[in-house]
């Protein structure tokens, strides 16, 4: 007897939990697995890691509400390093192993360029967070390529809204300095292409290598020229470098820089050489500061509040900005067309007015990026703050 | 701005990066002539002490000269660890092997500095103000003639050791002849522990000069530590009036270069400077050992 109700309460026993499983299962769809390829460690960390922390708070937020119509997001991060190699590696593993429905990433344009072939054969769209017009048009067809977006602002944009305040202040005449690396180099070449537009002239055009410890020399020979702003195309240490090499030469002119030095570690690298830098920047790291009635303020600080709540200490950056827009825009669209790749790819490009962080996107057929130089504001670095110049 | 003051403001820049490459490069002189071993981890000395000090500011708040005291000492620990758990155990102690191993300290401790101290840049702040003094129209920061009299004091201190002490003259007897050296009752291993001790003390003050003008991070050592390299061959290794000579006629012509030519050939200078010594005088330009006894 005692053992037939230690048999029965057994049987009961897994009933119970085998029931509770199947009651578990039921309500969940098969997860939307989404794959991203970020440059987590290695030279671009300080950008990476916070885009890979924003996409986790992200999947986690959205699959506390429920997921996208009743499936929830798997989301699938690899690091590549900082390495163009290892970026093809991971991001084939992604389409052959993982059989994702879409990637974001890479973080830089030069991880993201090896992976834009790969991921457009494989006929799934691809959300890059780097700022290359080169991610999403063809450089020698000039056709946009159809499998692939961009959430980051280009350099021309940056350029526009640097030059279109210098015609605002009537100053013509600019010297360039700028890092010979793959960001350096297309900023020179933007700033080069569209300064006759703008009715600029580039009296002197210095480089500097990316390990480079002292850019004094450059700096001596641009101070001998009659330019009246200097604008230096470079992100965190270099910049940083230059920054107080330009003070500590006394240069008579006003520094410009790129949007690339927008972060925390720039100010902390330059300190009080950092005052009165000039740069163009996404609204994010101003969001306090915009006037009320601005589109993208609210979101702006939404997000910086749920990060640096879930982050401290660390603070929101730009290019956390560039992977939540990615996520978005690509969530937005799974919620209406689903996950069918063409029908998706076709969503993504419809999206039209979403005010995210890096600006109000205007996607279409021909414009896989959908900014235009409205996403940036100009913003003057004074005592280790952000103020936006009006 | 004039050629003149042009021309001077490159040349200051020059020797201030060069005398960083003259304490390392002194590094290297030191150890290799207890050991004949050309000591790699060198460079991991030099960010050794940035990075030290720069932590030592940022979470204790001690006074500057402190943080820099405890630091070169840390460093200097961190050699004598090194010498003994790395270099002397070694069952097979020919220079080859022992090079090698340096080479793996070297990885081995730049990556722990990566996983404590994390990838990022860290500034350390200057030691005085950091307003330029004008001379002659060039823009010399206080933290340069810092850099330079710091090695100034650095050189003339080790001269005097190695000229006046005991245990100077001692780690000399070891680098004429170990064999003789030891005959005389001198114990190489304690001179070979000392030198190592000496030279990771010089590299880490180096480190400590250098940081707030360039910052530094866990990876600086490689390339500092390489153009030290440098500027001991060119020097002649072994010779410590060449090592400093070798380190200053390499900054100079690196910022000359980069002002005149272009920056892009600035770090081919070092190493094609090397490559001709090696190639017209091997044993470099106040270099004697070329005949060893």
């Amino acid at each position: 007897m005692k053992k037939l109700a230690l048999f029965t309460a057994i049987l009961v026993i897994c009933g119970l939990t085998f029931a509770s499983a199947i009651a578990q299962n039921k309500p969940a769809k098969a997860p939307y697995k989404i794959g991203a390829v970020i440059d987590v460690t290695g030279s671009a960390s300080g950008l990476g890691e916070p885009e890979k922390q924003t996409l986790l708070m992200l999947t986690d937020e959205l699959n506390a509400k429920g997921g996208i119509n009743g499936h929830k997001i798997e989301m699938i991060i690899y690091d590549n390093e900082s390495d163009p190699t290892k970026a093809v590696t991971k991001a084939k593993k992604l389409v052959s192993e993982d059989k994702v429905i879409a990637v974001i990433g890479a973080t830089q344009s030069g991880t993201t360029m090896p992976i834009v072939d790969i991921i457009s054969e494989a006929k799934i769209p691809l959300v890059s967070v780097a700022a290359s017009w080169k991610i999403v048009t063809n450089p020698e067809t000039k056709q946009t390529r159809p499998w692939v977006f961009k959430t980051a602002q280009s350099d021309s944009l940056a350029v526009s809204k640097i030059y279109e305040y210098l015609n605002k202040n009537n100053i013509s005449k600019v010297a360039l300095i700028t890092v010979s690396n793959g960001f350096g180099d297309s900023g020179r070449g933007e700033l080069q292409r569209l300064a006759p537009s703008f009715k600029i002239t580039i009296v002197a055009d210095e480089r500097f290598g990316e390990q480079d410890a002292d850019m004094t020399a450059q700096l001596t020979k641009i101070k001998g020229t009659d330019a009246q702003v200097v604008i230096c195309w470079c992100i965190q240490k270099g910049a940083a470098l230059v920054a107080k090499n330009f003070k500590d030469l006394g240069m008579p002119q006003k520094l410009i820089m790129s949007h690339g030095i927008a972060n925390q570690n720039f100010l902390d690298l330059a300190g009080a050489a950092a005052n009165g830098i000039i740069l163009p920047a996404g609204r994010l790291i101003v969001a306090e500061q915009l006037p009320l009635t601005d589109l993208q303020r609210k979101g702006l600080l939404d997000y910086k509040s749920k990060f640096e709540a879930k982050f401290s200490p660390a603070k929101v950056s730009t290019f956390g900005g560039h992977a939540y827009d990615a996520f978005k825009i690509l969530t937005n669209a799974l919620k209406k067309a689903g996950p069918e790749p063409e029908k998706l790819r076709a969503e993504i490009e419809k999206t039209k007015n979403y005010a995210g962080c890096g600006g109000i996107f205007n996607m279409s057929a021909a414009d896989h990026e959908g900014l235009t130089k409205d996403a940036f504001v100009m913003v003057q670095i004074k005592d280790g703050k952000w103020e936006l110049i009006n | 701005m004039e050629w003149h003051s042009q021309l001077i403001q490159y040349l200051a820049t020059g020797i201030t990066t060069g005398a960083i490459y003259a304490l390392v490069a002194l590094g290297f002189t030191i150890i290799y002539n207890s050991t004949e071993i050309i000591n790699f981890a060198q460079g991991e000395f030099v960010m050794l002490g940035g990075m030290i000090a720069a932590s030592l500011l940022a979470m204790a708040g001690m006074p500057m000269w402190a943080a820099i005291m405890l630091a070169i000492a840390l460093a200097t620990l961190l050699g004598v660890i090194f010498e003994q758990l790395a270099i002397r155990p070694v069952k097979n102690p020919s220079v080859m092997n022992l090079i090698i191993i340096t080479i793996g300290g070297s990885i081995l401790l730049k990556g722990a500095a990566m996983i404590i101290w994390g990838k990022d840049d860290r500034p350390l702040r200057s030691f005085s103000s950091s307003q330029p003094l004008h001379i002659f129209g060039a823009a010399v920061t206080p933290q340069s003639l810092w850099v330079m009299a710091g090695t100034l004091v650095a050189v003339i201190l080790l001269h005097f050791f190695y000229e006046y002490t005991i245990t100077g003259k001692a780690l000399r007897a070891c680098a004429y002849n170990k064999k003789a050296a030891r005959l005389c009752g001198i114990s190489v291993e304690r001179m070979v522990l000392f030198s190592f001790a000496l030279s990771a003390a010089i590299g880490a003050l180096a480190g400590i000069l250098i940081a707030p003008i360039t910052f530094t991070s866990y990876d600086v050592g490689t390339m500092l530590g390489l153009k030290g390299f440098c500027a001991a061959i060119f020097g002649g290794l072994g010779s410590n009036p060449g090592a400093v000579l070798g380190g200053l006629v390499i900054g100079a012509l690196e910022s000359l270069s980069a002002g005149y030519i272009s920056s892009g050939y600035k770090d081919a200078v070092a190493f094609l400077i090397m490559l001709l010594v090696l190639y017209f005088r091997p044993t470099g330009i106040l270099g004697k050992r070329s005949e060893k006894v």
